[in-house]
């Protein structure tokens, strides 16, 4: 029973909309870092952004989709505000910049002068953003078992919700396939090798940029979307820590593959469930207090990162002639 | 002494039996750019900053300053058009500099200078590119970890399918991607490259990245090819073939600037050369005139310049 109780609930990460998510997340982190080489390291002011967007315009009560239209929007104001005085700096200053961006806006977002709008610290609950959402849904009220899982149908951590996170997934990876492999993105590799070849090439390194840093910012927007939709906006919740799962997604997965975030994602989130409830069942609370486990856990995780960054570099599926960590 | 020039796709050391073969028939000589080259030149006198007759990038002014030290000091430069024209002097004396300041790459403090009639003052490094005029770099720069194939296809322009969107529908840029790839493996193959189309560029030797630079630069067919020190690091035999393309180049219509050390090469393959010191231009002439020039062989070269120095009676008669 116990041993069914591990399996049930680590297995259950594989299909959660958060993995889904961080897969999104970590899509664009690969558009970022993986084909161009742009060291962002504020991939959660991205989501944030994305999940403020899409949570404010539907409180506001606008339509579903000029939500997301939204969040895309302020994402790509974004990537622009970002772009156009970093790109020009190195990768080192880019990834300061990122970082201190994505704590500026998550820092706005939960000041108390902003409370009418991202509602402070409290950010915003879900009534107010997942109604439409949720009155979308084509499946019938109630829950549903599937195999070991049960969840609503409908509401907060359903089973329509996971349907669109993992559409979306599945639609992201093969608009990545595509652009991996396209002329484009070959430039976006050319300038991650070398942006003065690219240069004197007669292309536009700049253009190209941006272009890159709003769409995987665009995917970041709407990984904060699904993020926040089975739970509710809190600007705490998306702060640096989630910045740093998602480059450990990648990396774990391999930067610069197709499948590598999907893969990063279901593994870390599984892993990280299989090693905290095994621990839970397995050791007495006498020994280790629950808080304890949930540290332990993300100390066993990150000690398996090291070694995985020290014996295989590239990611579990990456190129290791492409992309390595420490190439 | 107007014929310096060598025939297409002989190699260098066959230059007198080349010679003799225009001497006989003096129309072949006119046919190819080599010819008109040599002949137009003849008329222009061996002095700095002469005009030359048919310049394709002209000059004027330019100058760069690294705190107190002019490190480009031009006061008038013209590249003659069809030719191989080959920029010297000592380390420092500028010559990369100046590079950097025609191709965009670097901003002068004064200066204007035309390509092809367009005033180039301010352009920048891409449009420069798009507008015909192609460099390489001294040290050379290959994108590892793409395919030789993948780094021959990024010179190549007009690729709609490098818009962010196009890219999605491979049917608006499928048919120029195989018109690309044919051109790119038809270079590929005249520079020895061929076979290893498909490997990371980062396995290449770095005589063979010097190939893949120049060949990719001439993916988007430039009218004027800057090499920064293309026979750098590279073995004779390779070397041999490299003379051979460029001189290929100049007699197919494009003309050619290079940065070379390389004594050998430049007296074979130059059709003008232009040496530089301290930043500014101290003598031009053909490659025989210039390099008995007394301020460049003092400047230079050195007095054993045309001395093979592996030569053992070199060292006797030092001694």
């Amino acid at each position: 029973m116990d041993l069914m109780t591990i399996f049930t609930n680590s297995f259950a990460q594989l299909i959660a909309p958060t993995t889904a998510a961080y897969v999104l997340a970590a899509i664009g982190l690969n558009i970022h870092f993986g084909m161009t080489g742009l060291m962002n390291m504020g991939q959660a002011g991205f989501m944030l952004l994305g999940a403020y967007g899409f949570a404010i315009t539907q409180s506001m009560g606008w339509n579903l989709f000029a939500s997301v239209l939204a969040a895309l929007t302020l994402a790509a104001v974004y990537a622009v505000l970002l772009g156009i005085p970093t790109l020009k700096l190195g990768p080192d200053y880019l990834a300061m910049v990122t970082l201190a961006s994505a704590e500026i806006i998550r820092i706005i977002g939960r000041s108390t002068s902003l409370t009418s709008i991202t509602g402070g610290s409290g950010g915003i609950s879900p009534q107010d953003f997942t109604t439409q959402f949720e009155n979308l849904s084509p499946l019938p009220e109630g829950n549903s078992t599937i195999l070991l899982w049960s969840y609503s149908n409908n509401i907060a951590d359903s089973w329509w919700l996971r349907i669109v996170a993992w559409a979306l997934v599945l639609i992201a990876v093969l608009l990545t396939w595509r652009w991996y492999r396209s002329p484009w993105g070959r430039v976006l590799k050319g300038i991650r090798e070398d942006e003065n070849v690219i240069r004197s090439l007669g292309k536009s390194v700049t253009k190209f940029k941006l272009q890159s840093l709003f769409l995987g910012g665009a995917f970041g927007a709407l990984s904060g979307i699904i993020f926040v939709l089975p739970r509710s906006v809190q600007p705490d919740s998306l702060g640096r820590q989630v910045t740093f799962y998602v480059w450990t997604i990648l990396l774990l997965g391999g930067a610069a593959s197709i499948l590598g975030p999907v893969l990063g994602s279901c593994l870390l989130w599984v892993l990280l469930t299989v090693v905290k409830e095994s621990m839970r069942e397995g050791i007495s609370s006498n020994l280790i207090s629950s808080n304890q486990i949930e540290s332990l856990g993300w100390v066993i995780v990150g000690v398996a990162l090291m070694c995985l960054v020290i014996f295989r570099p590239q990611g579990l599926i990456g190129d290791r002639r492409e992309l390595a960590f420490n190439a | 002494m107007p014929d310096t020039t060598v025939q297409t796709g002989t190699p260098f050391q066959d230059l007198p039996a080349a010679r003799a073969a225009r001497s006989e028939d003096p129309q072949s000589a006119a046919v190819d750019y080599s010819g008109t080259v040599a002949k137009d030149l003849a008329y222009v006198e061996h002095e700095p900053g002469v005009h030359k007759p048919d310049p394709i990038l002209v000059a004027d002014n330019v100058t760069r300053r690294f705190g107190g030290i002019a490190a480009v000091d031009v006061g008038h430069f013209e590249i003659e058009r069809h030719g191989i024209t080959a920029l010297i002097g000592p380390n420092g004396a500028g010559k990369t500099t100046f590079f950097n300041l025609m191709t965009g790459f670097d901003k002068p403090d004064t200066g204007t200078w035309q390509f092809d009639g367009n005033d180039l003052a301010s352009v920048s490094s891409e449009k420069v590119a798009r507008m015909g005029m192609v460099r390489t770099f001294q040290l050379t720069k290959v994108m590892n970890r793409l395919t030789v194939l993948d780094n021959m296809l990024i010179g190549a322009p007009d690729q709609p399918g490098e818009g962010m969107l196009r890219s999605l529908f491979p049917m608006l840029w499928k048919s120029r991607e195989k018109e690309i790839i044919t051109q790119a493996e038809s270079l590929l193959d005249r520079f020895l490259l061929l076979k290893k189309k498909d490997d990371y560029a980062g396995s290449l030797s770095g005589g063979q990245r010097k190939l893949l630079e120049m060949a990719r630069a001439l993916m988007s067919n430039p009218q004027l090819v800057m090499l920064d020190e293309p026979m750098a690091g590279v073995n004779p035999a390779l070397k041999q073939s490299l003379l051979d393309h460029i001189v290929a180049l100049r007699d197919e219509g494009t003309s050619v600037l290079f940065v070379e050390h390389d004594m050998n090469m430049v007296r074979h393959i130059a059709d003008w050369v232009t040496v530089m010191a301290e930043g500014k231009i101290v003598a031009e002439g053909p490659p025989r005139d210039v390099m008995n020039d007394p301020a460049v062989v003092d400047a230079y070269l050195g007095a054993h310049a045309n001395i093979d120095l592996g030569d053992d009676s070199v060292l006797q008669d030092v001694e």
